[in-house]
């Protein structure tokens, strides 16, 4: 009996412990789905982390993209722009014959220039000016709208301007902001001569005949010499109220190919100065000059020469012919010091025999403070036949934006 | 007076009609647009190789640095760049005096490679994309100044536009020196 139980116990007791080692199928199948369960559910996590990691990789590229584009914004979408340009001078001059002393300070210019794009193919550009600082009855300087023009693209390589725009005549007509240029004043050739800074209404179309060889064409109001007048500086009636019974013609040929190299020739073409007014006289002007930098040696040079209907030798006798040349060697010294000298000369009663050419030699030094703010010196010496030259010292300051 | 003034104007209309027709029967040569996409300039410079994409970070010496480069602030997070084999190829767009120029500079070991005018939306200014202008960059390293140690000759009445171009040109040679400092 006692060897039964023990039998029946150890029988119990084996079966028991087989139990506990190899579980039943069912329980196989309980466990596996547990394991399936947690392999799923690991899967699900490592699904979800790499997820994650792709949405942290998109929202990181949204933000940093945002940000730029707000950061941005404000240069990529500003169609307005503002410019500008101003030069104060310090005169310190005295006459040849000893008639009188120059001895002024004056903010010759103060300019704002506005432009706005409309589209990428047509914008428009105004230059507003102040000159000698007040302007109004009985005060000494003007308010002038030298540019304000529409200009439109009409094909890749063609551009055409509507308005009030300056003149593709010269050096400095064009581009007179005074970081750009030699010399406190403005030379005398361009000024009395051509006459910059010289702006007509009318219409022009600019383009490229080849790679460095551009044109300007050109249909504008023209000048007007009134009574007395003979000189094509008093002609400017700066698109005021002015009389258009002649239209007046200019075209312009540049060649820019190679670098630090311009060569261009200008002429101008009026049928009557008068603008019907008298007797007419017609006018034509020829300009050509030449812009050359080399490493720090630059070198610039102008002929003008105005040639009209001998009618107006009755209002000045030589007027007829009305010349002018420079010449202005330049050297940087360094990044921001520049020493020039310029030698010019013009005529504006050229077709007389008598003297009467305006000789002048400047020598000077430009201090760019900064590549758009200069300070400048030099010294002038200015002679004619009547002995009303000027001779002395200019300082200036001038900026441009 | 008037059947003169009239007479005038006929013919100069005439004469500016006709060289107007001229000119603008010339040869299509394009002053202002886009001149190449940048997909199309990076495929040019890297043929036949497929070059990597990769992107510089700004940190602080980087934005600081690149701001003096430029005069002014640098704005953004980042540059992107293509690159293989020691080369690097950038697009980096900078004002003239009032519009932006697109510029491609491809660096070769440290040195400039070439420089292109991508896109040009000045009025004036142009010229700088003619080839004449761009050769004078061949070769330009950076100096300590971080400045191009080549003389560029200008444009007259378009300084502006050359000295873009030189500020580009010095800041792609400094990015390019910044890239291997920087994790890939």
């Amino acid at each position: 009996m006692k060897k039964q139980l023990l039998a029946a116990l150890i029988g119990l007791s084996f079966a028991a412990t087989t139990q506990a080692a190899t579980p039943s199928v069912e329980e196989m199948w309980e466990i596996i789905q547990k394991q399936q369960k947690q392999i799923s559910a690991l899967k699900n996590q490592l699904n979800t982390n790499d997820s994650r990691l792709t949405e942290t990789e998109i929202i990181a590229e949204a933000t940093i993209s945002a940000v730029e584009k707000i950061a941005l914004e404000p240069v990529s979408v500003s169609k307005t722009h503002i410019g500008g340009y101003g030069e104060l001078h310090y005169n310190n001059l005295e006459k040849d014959n000893g008639s009188g002393d120059k001895n002024e300070v004056d903010f010759h210019r103060f300019v704002l220039f506005t432009s706005h794009q409309f589209s990428d193919s047509i914008r428009f550009f105004s230059e507003l000016e102040v000159e000698h600082s007040i302007a109004g009855d009985g005060q000494v300087g003007e308010v002038e709208l030298e540019q304000a023009y529409i200009e439109w693209d009409l094909a890749n390589n063609k551009t055409a301007k509507a308005g009030l725009f300056l003149m593709p005549v010269g050096i400095l007509n064009e581009t007179h902001e005074p970081d750009t240029f030699y010399g406190t004043e403005r030379n005398a050739v361009e000024k009395n001569i051509i006459p910059a800074t010289w702006w007509e209404a009318g219409a022009t179309l600019n383009g490229e005949l080849s790679p460095g060889l551009s044109y300007d064409v050109a249909a504008h109001s023209g000048l007007f010499l009134d009574d007395g007048e003979y000189k094509p500086r008093d002609g400017r009636q700066k698109v005021g109220k002015a009389k258009a019974d002649d239209m007046a013609f200019t075209g312009r040929l540049k060649y820019t190919a190679i670098p630090g190299l311009e060569l261009a020739a200008s002429l101008q073409m009026q049928t009557d100065m008068h603008q019907g007014e008298g007797d007419k006289i017609a006018g034509t002007l020829f300009e050509t000059h030449l812009a050359w930098q080399k490493d720090d040696f630059q070198l610039r040079a102008l002929y003008a020469a105005w040639d009209f209907d001998d009618a107006i030798n009755s209002i000045k006798a030589g007027a007829d012919e009305q010349t002018g040349f420079y010449i202005e060697p330049s050297y940087k010294i360094t990044e921001k010091m520049g020493v020039f000298a310029r030698y010019s000369e013009y005529d504006n009663t050229a077709g007389s025999a008598a003297d009467s050419a305006v000789e002048q030699m400047d020598i000077g030094m430009n201090y760019w403070l900064h590549p758009n703010v200069v300070f400048k010196i030099d010294y002038q010496n200015q002679d004619n036949s009547a002995g009303t030259g000027s001779d002395g010292i200019n300082l200036g300051v001038g900026f441009s934006y | 007076m008037f059947k003169n003034l009239f007479n005038n104007l006929f013919n100069k209309a005439i004469y500016t009609g006709l060289l107007t027709i001229t000119l603008l029967a010339s040869p299509q040569l394009s002053a202002r647009g886009v001149y190449q996409s940048g997909p199309d300039f990076i495929a040019e410079v890297f043929t036949p190789q497929q070059p990597e994409a990769g992107v510089l970070w700004f940190n602080d010496n980087i934005r600081e640095q690149a701001e003096k480069i430029l005069g002014h602030r640098v704005l953004g997070l980042r540059v992107r760049y293509h690159h293989s084999a020691g080369k690097s190829a950038w697009i980096l767009n900078e004002i003239g005096k009032e519009m932006p120029i697109t510029i491609g500079v491809v660096i070769d070991q440290g040195k400039i490679s070439s420089v292109k005018i991508l896109a040009y939306r000045e009025s004036r200014g142009g010229e700088v994309r003619y080839p004449a202008y761009m050769a004078q960059y061949q070769g330009a390293t950076l100096t300590d100044s971080y400045k191009l140690d080549k003389s560029i000759d200008g444009i007259t009445g378009a300084t502006l536009s050359v000295w873009a171009v030189n500020k580009v040109a010095a800041l792609a040679l400094y990015y390019h020196s910044q890239v291997a400092s920087q994790p890939q």
